[in-house]
């Protein structure tokens, strides 16, 4: 009887039915696209963030910021001879700087690497290169020093003697990161992939080959094979990285011996990639390298995801938030609403289940009757608000919104002064702020089908619970009354 | 059998007490036949519900076959109700959404009877109704008369010891009225039922063999000679 009997209450009471069904899948969906679209904000902001660090990679050390004594010793310096005002020869001179003038040790990367709770630990060195290129010519008139040189080198006080003349020359600008070739596992390298060529061998310690990433390969039209000069030093290309991201932690990676002999920074790292033993440990992991090892500051990328701002950071606020209270706060109207409806439906049919008493029904058999109606509606609204839920993933999926990711903009602390002076970013080749464009998908998970197909059962036991409350009280007498 | 002793019932509303039993004596034997009749609010319906154990007097003895439902528990009464007592509303009371069939098949789910025997069985009280065509029919494709019919069927399908009926004619028209008094008239001697009616048709009164009349909870009974 009682599946005959609810059948036919459904199928008969259908728009009863369908009122509470579809305030239960309105939240239930709402629940659905607010939980895919924040972990979709929660991939965008990963994404961000590996980009900077390279997968794997749970927190980087690099040197405590301490303010730089003269900023003069630490500028660029270039030398370029004056030419006869009839030469046309060219002329080019590299400088080559450590990114944010601050390193630590070789042997820092060991001591971190045997601190408690780190797997790994792998040392790197981010490196400028301000490359000018040109043509410099004698003035004419020698009693006027540097009249009409054009010195457009950004913050340079150029100490070579321009004697006059004029000078025509380029300013290129690029990254080099020296990556520890025997430890491919960690780093801003596993950020890319290979897609031309290959990656270094564990064996070019100190060999003259270089990776390039893709951007900046396309941008110099150079290719595998080729040669690339630093500091007159001539590096074999002998792969194309693309960055997972599309942006890049560098533009040129090279050994990390011959990064160092480039900077003049015999055993030195500017950043040691950590990685924990335990994900959930990342804290006191991070505590005991500070204690143990002085004058290193240790970033997570949880200091860096608090630094991540601009619309992913805005709209993944909002998501978690307001998207979050606003589906809760759908959610138990709608459950209200079911209890309620469902509990006005049992008053109505007050007679019903008094004249089913009066006949001999128990009152736990009226009750489960109306509980498993009330299920039914939920298990329907469960239905109905998954697949609304996934059309509006799918939705938001299929449009994917571009987000803008801006991190360590407005000076979260990890900005760096200008100059460089400051601890600056685990990442090499960054700036002070930096915007990346992520796509925005809501990928719905398994978990969160789960999570439906539980509020809908829950949806549909508060809609019962309230509606077989409503039942057990009935007395059989309300069968006699007369009026409905 | 029934014995009533000062059978009692005051409902209770905020401040306001309302005496609708007071101090009900009544015997009614095994097989008679029972007309109760009285002015509005006067207390028929109520006593009717002790009689079927849908309620419980505030003081008194209901006792049926030596069982005081007084003194019974919610799920005694329920068991009682569903094996002994058949129930005929004056506005029939059938499910809105089940069949003929279903309907009268909802008088059997407490005795546990299931499936075929279940069907069989109410289809044979609906024919004995004159239903047995009506079977598949929802209450609102029928009329009236053939409402309470299946309403009739639905309370003798378990064949109970006691026929209770409120004012089962209230909502008919007068032919139907006398149609369904001769099928309440022929079932009740066909199985030998205990059948209390509640009416205020003065004409069903007349010819009642036993005439109970309450009037502000008091009962006076009358034999009637003339039948
Ligand atoms: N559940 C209740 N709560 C409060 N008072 C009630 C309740 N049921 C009945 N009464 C009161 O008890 C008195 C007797 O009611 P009852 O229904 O038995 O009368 P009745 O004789 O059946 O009347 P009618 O002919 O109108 O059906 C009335 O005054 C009625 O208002
Ligand atoms: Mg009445």
């Amino acid at each position: 009887m009682f599946f005959t009997y609810l059948r036919r209450e459904l199928r008969r009471r259908r728009k009863a039915a369908l009122v509470v069904a579809s305030g239960l899948a309105l939240g239930i969906a709402l629940v659905i696209v607010v939980n895919s679209v924040s972990s979709g904000m929660g991939k965008a902001q990963d994404k961000v963030l590996q980009s900077l660090y390279g997968l794997g990679t749970d927190m980087t050390v690099t040197k405590a910021a301490e303010s730089p004594k003269s900023g003069d010793a630490q500028r660029p310096r270039f030398r370029f001879g004056a030419r006869g005002s009839d030469s046309e020869e060219k002329q080019s001179s590299d400088r080559v700087m450590v990114q944010g003038f601050q390193t630590l040790a070789n042997s820092t990367v060991a001591e971190v690497g045997a601190q408690k709770g780190v797997s790994d630990a792998v040392g790197g060195l981010s490196l400028q290169v301000i490359k000018i290129s040109g043509e410099f010519k004698q003035g004419e008139f020698k009693r006027d020093q540097g009249g009409g040189g054009r010195t457009g080198m950004p913050g340079g006080a150029p100490q070579g003697r321009v004697e006059g003349g004029g000078a025509d020359f380029d300013v290129n600008n690029y990254s080099v990161y020296g990556t520890d070739v025997t430890k491919s596992a960690l780093g801003p390298l596993t950020s890319s992939k290979i897609t031309s060529g290959r990656t270094f061998k564990t064996s070019e310690t100190n060999a003259e080959v270089a990776v390039v990433d893709s951007a900046y390969a396309k941008k110099n039209k150079i290719e595998v094979g080729d040669t690339v000069t630093i500091k007159s030093v001539k590096f074999k290309v002998v792969g194309i990285a693309t960055a997972d991201s599309g942006d890049s932690a560098a533009d040129l990676y090279v050994p990390l011996q011959q990064a160092q002999t480039l900077a003049d920074a015999k055993n030195k790292v500017t950043t040691i990639y950590v990685k924990a033993t335990d994900s959930q440990q990342i804290d006191s992991v991070k505590k005991t390298i500070q204690q143990n090892i002085s004058g290193t500051t240790v970033t997570t990328s949880a200091d860096l995801a608090s630094t991540v701002s601009g619309s992913l950071s805005t709209a993944s606020g909002l998501a978690t938030n307001v998207g979050k209270w606003l589906s809760v706060a759908v959610l138990v109207a709608a459950f209200l609403v079911a209890g309620l409806l469902t509990s006005s439906a049992v008053s109505r049919r007050v007679r019903e289940f008094g004249t089913l008493k009066a006949l001999g029904w128990k009152s736990g058999r009226v009750t489960r009757q109306v509980i498993g109606e009330a299920m039914v509606n939920g298990l329907v609204g469960g239905a109905l608000g998954i697949a609304l839920g996934l059309a509006g993933a799918y939705a938001v999926t299929a449009i994917s919104p571009t987000l803008q990711a801006e991190i360590g903009g407005g000076g979260g602390g990890f900005g760096g002064g200008p100059g460089g002076g400051g601890g600056g970013f685990g990442g090499p080749g960054r700036g002070a702020a930096k915007t990346l464009e992520v796509a925005l998908t809501a990928p719905v998970g398994l978990t969160t089908i789960g999570l439906a197909v539980g509020l809908a059962v829950a949806g549909g036991l508060v809609a019962g619970g309230f509606g077989g409350w409503r039942a057990s009280r009935l007395r059989p007498a309300d069968a006699l009354r007369r009026v409905e | 059998m029934y014995e009533l002793r000062g059978v009692t019932k005051r409902y209770t509303r905020g401040k306001e007490t309302v005496q609708a039993l007071d101090g009900v004596d009544l015997t009614i034997g095994d097989g008679d036949r029972l007309v109760i009749q009285g002015p509005t609010g006067g207390g028929k319906s109520t006593l009717l519900q002790m009689l079927g154990g849908l309620d419980q007097p505030t003081s008194g003895s209901v006792e049926l076959d030596g069982t005081d439902l007084a003194r019974l528990s919610e799920a005694r009464l329920t068991k009682v109700r569903g094996e002994n007592i058949g129930f005929v509303f004056q506005s029939f009371n059938l499910i809105p959404t089940l069949t003929a069939q279903e309907n009268v098949e909802t008088a059997l789910v407490p005795l546990g009877v299931k499936g075929k025997e279940r069907r069989e069985r109410a289809a044979e009280a609906l024919e004995s109704v004159g239903l047995g065509e009506r079977l598949g029919h929802l209450p609102a494709e029928l009329s009236g008369g053939q409402q309470q019919r299946v309403a009739i069927a639905r309370a003798l399908v378990k064949r109970p010891k006691v026929l209770l009926a409120d004012e089962p004619t209230g909502n008919l028209d007068e032919s139907t009225r006398d149609e369904i008094m001769g099928v309440l008239d022929t079932l009740w001697k066909e199985h030998g039922l205990t059948f209390v009616m509640v009416t205020h048709d003065s004409t069903i009164a007349r010819k009642a063999p036993r005439l109970a009349t309450i009037r502000k909870g008091k009962i006076t009974v009358k034999e009637n000679v003339t039948s």
